[in-house]
């Protein structure tokens, strides 16, 4: 059933207009990933879906309910978390303080410091480690598990793999794989193709503010999604 | 320690020593080749530790436009204010119409005809559209108050803009803000022009507004390089393509060929065969 609803999102940034009637579905349990080139709107599009930046028009619904104008923090209580490009930790807090500041700003359930640590067995020894001490690796683990803190009913993740080392990409999208399996919902913009098309149960490809093209892995070709993203095939209006 | 040395070697004899390629026109016999109107040789720039450029070799002929391409912090927003004068090349030299410019600054580099459109445009906000373009006219190639009032006119006809010639430039919307910044550089007269991702944002119709004006400019036979992520709207007008990663150059030549090029699909969306 369908969790989260965009209905024909525009969004800017002052004069320009970054994310264009931007229209999907996002089910229970499903994975949606974002790909799309530099500027293409992705992130503005998971902000304004978290709440952390407010769309010039259209509709954002979660259950139903339209959320459109229900502030970021309120949005957390009803169950969405970001985890935001470039993790944005509190740098001078412990790991375990950024994990209960999330935690007491959240909804009840599963995760707690306990359950996260467990999830991601790197952050165990690390908890009483201020968070700007750590490697880019673990602080992505961090910014996943404050997420999760939230008990969220959707987890958008901004580029997880962001400057970090092919080893520690991989030991965040084995922790991704795990909770992909657990059921979770998630909304991911992920700049590896490759990795999209084997976590995803759909990807959508977005050019120039718009998704131009959607589908599940299994539907989509590498080429497809190429094409898709460099526009190739377009033409420009004469 | 010895990559370094390496590096530095090719920057004197413009030889890529890493992917084994002569970057710059590798069709044209090394002898008989006649001398770029822009060219930059072997460029590094370092920021601290940090390496933005790694040997990259550029040339752009008269009467010719080429784009380049590449995902983020692949450096080429730094190549082009290497080529404009903006910032200066840790190693590597610029060189314009065969003489080496690498120590001059905008300001003479543009006099000299190189003329920048910037990515984030800065027009003086409290000064009219007119104002703004008279000021590259005037001041960019040196013209009389009287050549560069006729300047300024061509110009902005050229643009479109002459409807909105009187406004305060901060009183523009993001498209002419975007055709301000190029009637800018062009009132400088230049023979070559540098645009640095001038058509983000734009609908497709503006978009295709921004290929007609770059095509007349193509028949002035002013020459063109063109950062775009816009890749469909920039194999429009260009006759060459750069791609650009990580501080190199990947790939170049036809457009169509550069864009199928594995090497760049990859650059872009990750290895084909990297997760298994």
């Amino acid at each position: 059933m369908t969790l989260l609803q965009v209905e024909s999102l525009d969004v800017r940034h002052g004069l320009l207009q970054a994310v264009r009637e931007v229209s999907f579905e996002l089910g229970e349990g499903e994975t949606l990933a974002l790909v799309g080139a530099n500027g293409a709107g992705k992130t503005t599009l998971l902000r304004s879906i978290a709440g952390a930046h407010r769309p010039a028009a259209g509709h954002v619904l979660l259950d139903g309910k339209d959320i459109t104008r229900v502030p970021a923090h309120e949005r957390v209580k009803l169950g969405i978390a970001l985890v935001p490009e470039g993790r944005r930790l509190f740098p001078g807090l412990t790991v375990e303080e950024n994990l209960l500041i999330a935690g007491a700003n959240g909804r009840p359930g599963p995760w707690n410091v306990k359950s996260v640590l467990e999830a991601f067995p790197l952050l165990e020894p690390l908890r009483r480690h201020r968070a700007g001490s750590l490697s880019g690796g673990e602080q992505q683990a961090t910014a996943i598990g404050r997420a999760l803190m939230t008990n969220p009913r959707v987890l958008l993740l901004d580029e997880v793999s962001l400057g970090l080392a092919p080893v520690a990409v991989d030991g965040v999208y084995r922790s991704l794989e795990k909770l992909i399996e657990s059921g979770a919902t998630i909304l991911l913009v992920e700049q590896d193709l490759g990795r999209a098309l084997k976590v995803a149960s759909r990807i959508a490809c977005m050019l120039e503010g718009r998704i131009v093209l959607e589908g599940t892995p299994a539907e989509l070709t590498r080429e497809r999604v190429t094409e898709a993203y460099f526009g190739l095939k377009r033409s420009v209006p004469a | 320690m010895s990559d370094y040395s390496e590096q530095r070697l090719d920057s004197r004899t413009g030889f890529d020593v890493a992917s084994g390629v002569v970057v710059s026109s590798p069709e044209e016999p090394a002898g008989g080749r006649s001398v770029p109107l822009l060219e930059a040789v072997g460029i590094q720039k370092r920021f601290g530790a940090l390496v933005v450029l790694n040997g990259v070799n550029f040339a752009v002929g008269s009467d010719e436009a080429v784009g380049i391409v590449g995902p983020n912090g692949a450096g080429k927003t730094t190549l082009l204010s290497i080529l404009a004068g903006a910032q200066r090349p840790s190693g590597g030299r610029v060189l314009l119409r065969g003489d080496d410019v690498t120590g001059a600054g905008s300001a003479r580099r543009c006099r000299l005809g190189i003329a920048r459109a910037h990515q984030v445009p800065k027009p003086f906000g409290d000064m009219t559209v007119f104002e703004n373009v008279f000021v590259g006219a005037a001041m960019g190639s040196r013209k009389r108050r009287s050549e560069a009032y006729d300047r300024s006119l061509e110009v902005l006809e050229l643009c479109d803009m002459l409807d909105v010639a009187n406004r305060p430039a901060e009183s523009l919307g993001l498209l002419h803000r975007k055709r301000l910044e190029l009637a800018r550089a062009l009132a400088t007269e230049p023979e070559v022009l540098l645009l640095d991702e001038i058509g983000a944002g734009l609908t497709d119709e503006e978009a295709a507004a921004l290929v007609v004006t770059i095509r007349e400019l193509r028949r002035q036979r002013v020459a063109i390089v063109w950062i775009e992520h816009i890749v469909h709207v920039l194999v429009q007008v260009i006759d060459r393509l750069v791609a650009m990663d990580a501080g190199r150059v990947i790939a170049e030549g036809a457009p169509d060929e550069v864009m199928r090029d594995a090497k760049v699909i990859d650059a872009y969306l990750g290895s084909a065969g990297a997760v298994a």
